[in-house]
Order: C-alpha cells, then structure tokens, then sequence
C-alpha cells in the first residue's frame, strides 16, 4: 500500500470549533437538532487536535447526511445508506486518517442495516454518529425502525403498528467496541462523548437523539425527558446491554467500552507483480 | 506407425471423487512441458461437491498456428473413468465414427448416448491397472492412457505429475508414475495412436483468464479489493487475497456487492487504486453506486465474470448477456467505460490497461470477462506487450479557498488530491454540483458537469485499446465478437478464408465509448459484416446500431449460453445464410 506520513500533531496552535466551520449554509430547517450535533462534532474535532486535512467525514443520504460539506474536513457524501462501508474501505486503504461517519436513522439502521451489523462485526477503527430522529426528514416524514409503533403519520396512518428496535442493544450483540447515546442539544457533553468514541479503538458507535422540529415537533421536549449521564461505561458487554435494555430510552452516557483489537489495516508495501508472473510459466 | 497429427482433443470424465479434472490438468501440464499449446474446459455437475466431473481437452497446434482459443467440433476420445450419470454431458461431448472410447467393461454397459455416436469402443481395465500399482488412482491411469494417445514425452509426462502432484509427497508421485505408466502401456497395447507431431518446446503460460486477471490487477497496481463471493468470479478475490498476502494489498469480504463497491469508493477517494470483482446478479447490485463513482469522479475497476442469466440463470456457465447493464445500467445518464479482454490471455494486459483508464480518467472501468475466459485453463504464448503506465492526477494547481476539485479543464480531467493533502479538502458526492463540489441544482453547473464527464472519455487518448483485426486484408466477411466469442470466430474465419470466402474477425476491446472510426476502418472493403454473440437479444449488435457504427446490410448472429460457441456452428451458420442470400 502507497506508504503515508505519520499524523502529525501540532501542539503549539491549538485548533478550535472554527477552523471545522465550513463557509457551505446548512440546508436544515431552523431549529433542527442536527445543528447540535454537528457544533458537537466540531469541537469535539478541535479537541482531538488533528487538522481538517487529516479528518474525513463520511456519510450517506438524508437531512443529517448533509453534515459532511458544513465541516472544514475532507468528505464523502454517498448513496443512501452506505456510508459505512465507504468509510471501511477509506479507513482500511489509509489507516493514517481519522475518519467519521454520520448519518441518519433510516439512513443506517434501514436500508444501510445490514452494513451496520457488519461494521460493528468487524470493528474497523471508525467512528459513527446517527443522528437518530425517530423519522425520515428528508422524504418528508415517513417512520423508522425507531419510530414508535403508534406514530401517526401520512405513510402508515395509525401507526406501523411495528414495535422499534434498539440500536445500543443491536450494536452490542454485533460487537461494537463503544456504545454511547447522546442528546444533539447538550454540546459540550455530547462533545465530549464524540471525543471519546474517536480516541477509542475500534468501531465507535455513537447514537444521538436529534429532534426533528419539522416533523416530529414533539421531540422538542426531550429536552425535559432525557436522563443526563445517567450511566457509567463498563468494559462487561453483558451488563452494557443489560443496563441499555434496562434503562430508559431516554439515558445518556457511554454504556460501554470494550477492549477487542481494532481489524487490522492491510499489509504495506509493494510486492514484484513479475515474480507472481512467473508462476505461470511452464515448459521453459 | 500412423501419422502425426496437429492436435489431438480428449475428454476424461468421471464421477464425483475419480478425479477426471485432475487428470485433465496433469494431461494439459504435461502437453505445455512437450510444446504444446492447449486448452481445457472443466465441466461438473449440479452438485457443490463430488457428483460427475469432465475435463475437455485440445492440445497441440504449435508451431505456425498458435494457441487453441476455441472448443473443438468434436471429440477424439472420450476416457470414461466409469459411466455414472456421464450422459448429463454427451450433448457437451460431441463423438462420431472417428472417435474412439476408451472405458472399463466392469464399469458397466456403454451409455446408449456415447454407443449411438458411432465411436469405436475400446476397453481399458482402469479399475484393475490402478489396483495392480501400490496406491494406485484410476483417475492417473486414465492420465497415462491419454497422454501417451497424445504420444506425450516420458519426460514431460514425470515433470507434469510432480508439479500437480508434488506436493502430496513423494510416495503419491511415485504411485502416480506408476499408474500412468500402466495406463500408457494398455493404451500401447491396443494399437491405437493418435500422436503429436513433435511442439516446439519453449516457455509458456499455463493460466486460466480469472487467474490472468488477478494478475493485471497487480501490475496495473490494485492495491484494495472488495468483493463478494459470486461463481464464477471468485476465483480472482480468492487468487488475490492469496497473492497479495506477500505483494502487498488487501482483500476484504464484503457483506454484500454493494458494500464492495462503497468500500472501493472509500478506498478510491483515500487516493488508492482499487478494484471489485462479480457477476451478473452482484453488478445487478453495483450499479446504483457506480452511478456515484461515475458522477463523483472515483476510480476504480469493475470484473464482471458474466454466466448465464438472468437472475440465477445457471451459474457454471457462460453467457454476454450483461453488455446492457454494464453500457447502461445505473440511475440517470452516466458515461462509461466498458473494457472486454478478447482472449484469456488478453485478460491480464486488458485489466492492467483497465487500472490505468480508471486512474488516469478518474472513473469507473467496466472489465467485461466471462464464465468461459475465466474458468478455462489454457497453454498461451508469454504476452510480451504491456500497456504504458498512466497515473492519477493529485496534483492541485492551486490550494486553498480557490482550489476547485471539478474544474472545468479542456481534458475532463481535474486534479484529485487525497485527504492527507492539505488545503485541498473537497467533498464527494452523488449530487449534481458546482466546480467546487459543493452541491447545486442549477443547470448551468449539472450540464457543464455532465459535458466534463463526457469529454473526459472523448478526449482521451485510446491509442489501440479499441480491438484488434485478424484475417487477410481481402477480405469481403467481416465477423465482429468481443469476449470468449472472438476464440471461435476467429477459427471460423480461417476456415471460411480456407473455403474460399476470405474472412476477417474485428475483436472489439472497447466497447465504450465505441471508437467508431477505427471500427470503420477495420470493416472497410468487407461486403457482408455479422456480429456474432453469446446472448439472446443482440446486445453487441443493438450497441453497434445505436451508435451508427454498422452500415444498412449487417447481420446479427446471436444466440444464448449455456452451449459454448464452436467454430463449426459459426461457419454452417454463415454458409446457410449465404445459400439463402443467394437464392
Ligand atoms: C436508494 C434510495 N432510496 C430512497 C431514497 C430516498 N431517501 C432519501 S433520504 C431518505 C431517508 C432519510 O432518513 P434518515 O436517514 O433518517 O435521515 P434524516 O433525513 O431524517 O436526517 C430516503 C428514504 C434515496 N435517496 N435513495
Ligand atoms: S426535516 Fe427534520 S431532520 Fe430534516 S432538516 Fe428539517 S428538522 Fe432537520
């Protein structure tokens, strides 16, 4: 593999949440939690201290899929719910990059489900961040695998009668190496959250309760209803689920930090493609 | 003593567990040690493990002719191990009054199939020449029997077993010797020879085209490949992930097609050169993000092994019935490039090129290989002729607020610096956007993007990427093929110029973006021009009208996998429709 520099870490100019603002206006609707989330993730970034040139944000399709372009960083914006895969494969080619994955709820734990489970599985050393609103913003307001089953709405009038399911658990049983929840209007802890997961080895995986003002107005009172750092991360991954099975919905902190070894970056350096040439010959 | 010959073709079969294929491969191995050129299909049954198993076999032709590309019309011998459920094959294994068959009279009657074809029946007791040597297989009796049929040396038919069976240790070498040995001399016994006439012994390739890929792959410097398993396409990601244990590399298993594909875009934009391998289904699943790789501007290589479909179609064999979806398939209206190798060994330096395209244009590259490229196992010249090198452009020619990843150059082509690179940061993405890459839905910026696109293929110096021409300069036939298909067009030619109608075959490489004067110039002075393909609409053809590049007379001669194309099919096919032209 093409052999990159070692990150370098400036220590005497210390960044700060500006230099991760980009000049690109956000497309969200005034009053969206992701503008939370993304100041979180800024600061958080500025705490890290690597600069903009050496992050990559990643992230698929929807509202909060957007984030990407509002940052300083280098970015990837995909195709609907693949934005975990795009940042395997960037993180696996360059290991020297620090790289983040956003995203939305529909956006990872629908059609981009499956590559969660297998994310988490395979514990590449990556951070995600879902911006979790219970809905699909951008198509409008249709409901999610974490939309409560009697949710109201246009596509499933009544309710989809489908109970929802728990992300922290899923990660968990698929081997996340961290498991947080955070709230998009507390951040400063949300940042500092955000901050961990990237320090921490292996597939971070950070869910975050992002208010949709636009369709799920009522979400605005989370503000009152989150139990704040309620949590205390262990390193057991069966009391972790225990305490997110057990907690209510609404309980923020790290649940869990495990210690399993990040997958491994591919072998660097260059192989003789003519020596592998050779094999073919017979008959000299 | 008969004659020689120029080639001699064999079939060993067998059922599951004999070893027919292995036999198979020590007879082409020890044909490749003699100077032989050689081919062989591997045919099995519908069962994942054991079941019946047939290795076809040409060998021969060296000297003036070069390589065997095609199935032979028909069999010289048919070495049937036993006779369990052999009959699944006999369409595949054409005999007549010439041929001969070699089986154990213990093994049970003849097949009313094989008996009716007229072969002469010869018997060989394989069970009991393989029980008389020490660890004796019958499956390298069956090997002997053949190779010395062929007249294969005694020194070739000794290197060929240690270097399939070396491995196993020296008692199984010793054990294959000896059965070999047996088998050679009940052949000699019998009287019948169908020898060789003496090859030229020179270094060669032994390869299949999956395993020629994989190589292209490395000297085009793939670096990332993300693949899923698929039939018949696995044997590249397995072939790699092997190689490039010690080259350098990764290969990661994806979960499913699509993941491989985003993976190969994470690498792609990490500044890495990069590849994806599958089949039809897998590329059915590719498409929407090789939209992205399109509109981003993300290089990478797509190896499309395309089988019989659609849907599951039937897996082992081979088809072209995936030109449409690799010219056209993805969301919108997204320019590409689709590269065919035109024989197996084409297969490594098409690939190699295709790395290079990708890189230099900054887009996706279409591989266009086949179940009967990839899986067939063939002696070939060393290619010698190598694609140039060409290498992505990073280079910024500014930095800063200015720096604008989708410039609007003359080439189509704007500089792609890696993140790493700083003062470059850009932001791919699948939506329409501004120079800058920022997202815009203004029509100015979609269209100027979508003409840099376009141009970035236009532009483009192809060089002779775009197919080769074979057969006299007469000629007043011309046979277009891409694919596996060029193999026997190319051999129906040399018979229809032999005949009398001098025949030229236009092998086209680059299917897109078409270069239509070149082709023209390949067709020039031909009265009549037949475009010859394995799928059942005419999907070469159709692409060929589309873009204008055929005149009002030529024909289409299309017609779906699973048979392969043989060479005698083509000529009466073209002297039938000639007949009926003239009446
Ligand atoms: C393959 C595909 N299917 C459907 C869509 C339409 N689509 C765009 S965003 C989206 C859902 C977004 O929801 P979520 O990921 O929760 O993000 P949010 O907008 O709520 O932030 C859908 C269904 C698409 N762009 N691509
Ligand atoms: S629709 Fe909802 S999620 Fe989308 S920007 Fe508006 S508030 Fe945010």
């Amino acid at each position: 593999m093409t052999i990159h520099e070692a990150p370098h870490v400036c220590p005497q100019q210390a960044l700060t949440l500006k230099d991760f603002k980009s000049s690109v206006e956000p497309i969200w609707c005034s009053g969206c939690g992701d503008f939370g989330v993304l100041q979180a993730l800024q600061r958080a970034l500025a705490e890290l201290g690597r600069p903009p040139h050496e992050v990559v944000v990643v992230s698929g399709i929807g509202c909060s899929s957007r984030l990407p372009a509002y940052t300083t960083a280098y970015g990837f914006h995909g195709v609907h719910g693949r934005a975990l895969p795009v940042a395997t494969g960037l993180k696996l080619a360059r290991p020297d990059l620090e790289v983040i994955t956003v995203g939305g709820d529909g956006d990872g734990y629908s059609i981009g489900g499956n590559h969660f489970l297998h994310a988490c599985r395979r514990n590449v050393d990556i951070t995600y961040i879902v911006m979790d609103n219970r809905v699909y913003g951008m198509t409008k307001g249709q409901p999610s695998p974490t939309t409560e089953a009697d949710w109201d709405s246009d596509a499933a009038p009544g309710g989809t009668g489908v109970k929802p399911f728990s992300p922290l658990a899923i990660a968990l049983a698929a081997g996340a190496n961290f498991v947080a929840r955070g709230f998009a209007l507390d951040v400063k802890p949300l940042a500092a959250v955000i901050a961990e997961a990237v320090r921490h080895p292996g597939f971070s995986f950070v869910e975050v309760l992002s208010p949709c003002i636009t369709f799920r107005p009522e979400e605005m009172e989370w503000k009152k209803t989150i139990e704040r750092n309620a949590v205390t991360a262990t390193t057991d991954r069966t009391e972790a689920t225990a305490k997110v099975l057990g907690a209510n919905e609404m309980t923020t902190g790290i649940f869990f930090k495990g210690d399993r070894g990040a997958y491994a970056s591919a072998p660097t350096g260059h192989g003789d493609a003519e020596k592998i040439a050779e094999k073919f010959v017979v008959g000299a | 003593m008969s004659t020689t010959r120029k080639s001699v073709s064999i079939v060993i079969a067998g059922s599951g567990g004999t070893g027919a294929i292995t036999a198979g491969s020590t007879l082409l191995a020890a044909a490749a040690r003699d100077g032989h050129y050689g081919l062989m299909t591997k045919l099995s049954g519908a069962q994942v493990r054991g079941g019946e198993a047939a290795a076809l076999i040409e060998i021969g032709r060296s000297g003036i002719d070069g390589p065997i590309e095609a199935q032979p019309d028909r069999f010289d011998a048919l070495i049937a191990l036993d006779w369990e459920n052999i009959q699944r094959f006999a369409p595949e294994i054409p005999l007549d009054g010439d041929s001969v068959v070699l089986s154990d009279p213990k093994a049970g009657p003849v097949p009313a199939v094989i008996a009716a074809t007229g072969a002469r029946i010869l018997e060989v007791a394989f069970g009991a020449l393989a029980g008389s040597v020490e660890g004796g297989r019958i499956n390298m009796v069956g090997f002997g029997v053949a190779a010395r049929l062929a007249g294969l040396d005694e020194t070739a038919i000794e290197a060929a077993i240690r270097a399939q069976i070396g491995a196993k240790g020296e008692k199984a070498v010793a054990a294959s010797l000896a059965a070999a040995k047996v088998g050679a001399e009940a052949l000699a016994a019998l009287g019948v020879s169908m020898a060789l006439s003496p090859g030229e012994k020179k270094a060669r390739w032994m390869c299949s085209g999956n395993d020629a890929v994989g190589l292209g792959a490395l000297r085009g410097g793939i670096e990332f490949v993300a693949a899923y398993p698929i039939t018949p396409a696995t044997e590249i990601t397995e072939w790699l992930a092997v190689e490039m244990q010690e080259h350098g590399g990764r290969v990661v298993l994806a979960e499913d097609e699509i993941a491989a594909i985003n993976m190969c875009c994470g690498a792609a934009y990490a500044g890495v050169p990069t590849m994806t391998i599958t089949s039809g289904p897998g590329l059915a699943l590719k498409v929407e993000t090789l939209g992205l790789a399109i509109a981003a501007e993300l290089p990478m290589v797509v190896v499309d092994v395309m089988r019989v479909g659609p849907s599951t179609g039937i897996p082992t064999k081979s088809d072209q019935g995936d030109l449409d979806i690799a010219l056209h398939g993805t969301p919108g209206d997204a320019p590409r490039v689709v590269l065919a190798p035109i024989s197996i060994a084409d297969c490594a330096a098409t690939t190699e090129r295709a790395v290079h395209v990708a890189e230099a244009l900054q887009t996706p590259v279409m591989l266009l290989s086949d179940q009967s490229l990839g899986q067939t196992q063939t002696i070939i010249d060393i290619p010698r002729t190598r694609p140039a090198p060409l290498k992505r452009l990073v280079e910024p020619a500014v930095t800063g607020p200015d720096f604008r990843r989708y410039a609007l150059t003359e080439s189509g082509v704007s500089p792609m610096p890696a993140p790493g690179n700083p003062g470059t940061q850009w932001v791919a993405d699948g939506l329409s956007h501004k120079e800058s890459g920022h997202p815009s839905n203004a029509a100015v910026d979609h269209i100027a993007q979508m003409k840099k696109r376009l141009r970035k293929l236009e532009t483009f110096d192809w060089g002779d990427t775009w197919g080769e021409v074979h057969g006299p300069a007469d000629a007043t036939l011309a046979l277009i093929a891409f694919g596996s298909t060029v193999g026997p067009a190319a051999e129906a030619a040399r018979r229809l110029t032999e005949a009398g109608t001098p025949t030229r075959v236009v092998a086209l490489r680059l299917i897109a973006p078409l270069q239509k004067n070149r082709l023209a110039e390949a067709l020039a002075g031909t009265a009549r021009v037949v475009v010859v393909e394995q799928n059942a609409s005419g999907q070469l053809f159709r692409h060929l009208l589309g873009e204008r590049a055929l005149g009002p007379g030529a024909e289409s001669f299309a017609r779906p996998g699973p048979a392969p194309f043989r060479a005698a099919e083509i000529v009466a096919h073209l002297t039938a429709e000639t007949r009926e032209a003239a009446e």
